[in-house]
């Protein structure tokens, strides 16, 4: 059953990774964006952790790509034209050694981490907002203070960069 | 096996009847803005109107599904799928009632209960501006870009304060699901005064129910989708099945916020007082109302009330009747009464936001906006923050 | 029903793959906003890869790593998009081939 969900959601991650790099027009990226983060989303909750996947899909797919979608549409940001002067054989070449590349990494990974139990949906159960919350606010307490720093020069920023010039 | 069974009937249940629900919500709704009106509304079509659903869903269905030849084909056809299937998935998570026993079988009147089911219903009402922003961009039509941008700008600036209302419940049940939730609000003060959370976050309701008909697009915050100011808007240029679907994911929205507003605020099933004397309530309603209807009954202001009014008097005195006996079937009892509070709570809440549409005027899209970031952001803002002290005070 | 395990690596293996396409979108394409999405691409990988681990250690510091990449993520899709606004406006394209030269 785990493996089931997982290479559906895996499968559908990479079907709308690899449509975001090979679409036209971008609010078609934009799309198979958001797929990619809902399905990463059901993959964080089989991992266990239920709060990263709701903050996943409220902070991520709901908020980030929704600015996307925005600047996309009022920029009308059309599809892109026929592309530069790059021969054909560099394109082929270049997808077959990206293949061959992660191909590679693929076999790294797995010659190198040791022999673990695998991933069990519902056998950890450490990811909730609880124990999350506990470390946020005990452990990580400076990193959250700074983060919350950055945003707001984040907001000012944008607010500056694109407000109209009176 | 038993379990996914059981989810299959439960599924099965509330799809049904939820959608017979959001149907028949139209005919309430214009039924009630009709009589606000001093007008009748639909009246014609079956007694008092009440085919009119069903032949609104014959005229849609069988209406030409016009697509426009300049229109983005793929996007245009997803965009009201999408609205619709997101509005109907935070239904999922809702609790109609305690654990119930029919037979050998054991169970939650819910269909699943998340640990983390408000952040479940937060989340889904986050992706589901997506519905809305992608039919008006699609329809390649300026109105339709404006009132679609307007519409997704307008739902994500008002999911700030609807989340800060939410947070201050939170805070006080310190769960995040609504099962605890509701379970936190059981029991009386002093005997008689429920616990329910708009006692104390009496502010974060009124946040969380002002942000939540923004995030319905309902008036007053209807601009986006105004007939008379933006053609429709994001809608002007879907027809037949895609526009029935947009306005079906309007009113379970519509639902899931009042729904959630009834879980985190007023109690859920809970009745406002303690149980042996509010079990009559539901059959002195009942029987009230069916004794007024046959009353009226009796000299009918017109020809037609003649059948329809002693109809609906019977109807309501034999539901009434059904009531009474559950008091004797305590399994039958649970799930009626629980079911009664907690529809009748979604029901008032319902009205006031048909009310409020009859009776406001809408609001112009920057004093929406102003609204949301400058009075109700540090206003939900305040009270999330009046709660966290007094909470962090008051527990060692 | 019976739960067979997924192994980790493949969890790693994805996280990989996802992070290569989000290189290969980012060298490759040529619209401003398409090569911002790639990077997005690559944040959501390294996301799963710390979540992935998290759960091979049992402990949560994963999830709050994984919470401030995401932090982190919205506060320079915010900036950036603004900038891109405001090149927008300036040089009235968005391909970065025609962006190329400071001086306008």
């Amino acid at each position: 059953m785990t493996a089931l969900i997982f290479f559906i959601f895996a499968g559908i991650a990479v079907f709308c990774g690899v449509s975001l790099v090979v679409q036209k027009h971008p609010i078609a990226s934009a799309l198979s964006l958001i797929g990619v983060m809902g399905s990463l989303a059901v993959l964080y909750l089989q991992l266990g952790g239920e709060f990263i996947a709701a903050a996943q899909m409220i902070v991520y797919a709901g908020a980030i790509m929704v600015l996307f979608v925005f600047v996309i549409m009022l920029l009308n940001a059309g599809a892109e034209g026929t592309s530069l002067e790059g021969s054909p054989f560099a394109k082929y070449l270049g997808i077959f050694l990206l293949a061959a590349f992660l191909g590679l990494i693929s076999f790294i990974i797995q010659a190198m981490l040791p022999a673990r139990p695998g991933v069990v949906f519902g056998e950890w159960r450490g990811g909730t907002a609880l124990e999350i919350g506990r470390k946020l606010f005990t452990a990580y307490l400076l990193p959250f203070e700074v983060t919350s720093v950055l945003i707001l020069i984040a907001i000012l920023g944008a607010i500056v960069l694109a407000r109209k010039e009176i | 096996m038993n379990f996914l069974i059981l989810s299959l009937i439960k599924a099965a249940i509330v799809a049904f009847v939820l959608l017979t629900a959001l149907a028949y919500l139209q005919w309430i709704e214009r039924k009630v803005i009709a009589h606000i009106q001093l007008r009748v509304g639909p009246y014609r079509v079956g007694p008092h109107g009440l085919l009119q659903p069903l032949a609104d869903v014959v005229k849609l269905i069988t209406k030409e599904g016009v697509i426009p030849s300049h229109v983005n084909k793929l996007f245009y056809i997803m965009a009201p799928w999408m609205a619709v299937v997101l509005a109907l998935i935070s239904i999922a998570v809702i609790p109609f009632g305690p654990e119930i026993t029919i037979g050998p079988v054991t169970t939650w009147m819910q269909l699943t209960d998340l640990n983390m089911g408000i952040l479940f219903v937060l989340a889904i009402s986050s992706v589901g501006v997506y519905g809305v922003a992608l039919g008006g961009w699609a329809s390649n039509n300026k109105y339709s870009l404006l009132g679609g941008l307007r519409s997704s700008a307008q739902m994500i600036s008002y999911e700030l304060p609807l989340g800060l209302a939410i947070a201050a419940p939170l805070l006080l049940a310190n769960t995040l699901s609504f099962r605890e939730m509701v379970n936190y609000q059981s029991g009386y003060w002093l005997g008689f005064i429920p616990r329910w959370n708009v006692i104390p976050e009496i502010l974060g309701f009124v946040v969380f129910l002002i942000a939540g008909f923004a995030e319905t697009n309902r008036v007053p915050f209807d601009l986006p989708e105004a007939e008379n100011e933006l053609v429709a808007g994001f809608h002007t240029e879907y027809s037949s099945m895609k526009f029935a679907a947009f306005f079906m994911a309007e009113y379970a929205n519509m639902v899931t916020v009042t729904a959630v507003a009834t879980l985190l605020f007023l109690g859920g099933w809970h009745p406002p007082f303690p149980e042996p004397y509010s079990d009559v309530i539901p059959i002195l309603v009942f029987a009230l109302s069916g004794l007024i209807a046959l009353y009226h009954g009796l000299h009918p202001a017109r020809r037609m009330d003649k059948f329809t009014l002693p109809a609906v008097g019977l109807l309501f005195l034999g539901i009434a009747a059904i009531f009474g006996l559950s008091l004797f079937v305590p399994t039958l009892k649970a799930i009626l009464m629980a079911l009664f509070w907690f529809c009748g709570k979604i029901g008032i809440l319902l009205f006031l936001f048909i009310w409020v549409r009859a009776t406001l005027p809408r609001f112009r899209y920057d004093q929406l906006m102003r609204f949301a970031w400058i009075f109700l952001f540090p206003l939900s803002m305040l009270n999330l923050f009046v709660t966290s002290l007094v909470v962090a005070l008051t527990s060692k | 029903m019976i739960h067979n395990a997924v192994p980790t690596t493949w969890y790693l293996i994805l996280s990989a793959i996802l992070f290569g396409l989000g290189v290969a979108g980012f060298i490759y394409r040529r619209n401003i906003i398409t090569v911002f999405m790639s990077i997005e691409l690559m944040l959501n990988a390294v996301n799963l890869t710390f979540v992935t681990f998290s759960y091979e250690l049992k402990q949560v510091d994963g999830h709050i790593f994984s919470f401030f990449v995401m932090v982190v993520a919205a506060a320079e899709a915010a900036v950036g998009l603004a900038i891109i606004l405001t090149v927008f406006k300036n040089r009235h394209t968005l391909m970065i081939d025609d962006i190329s030269s400071m001086k306008y």
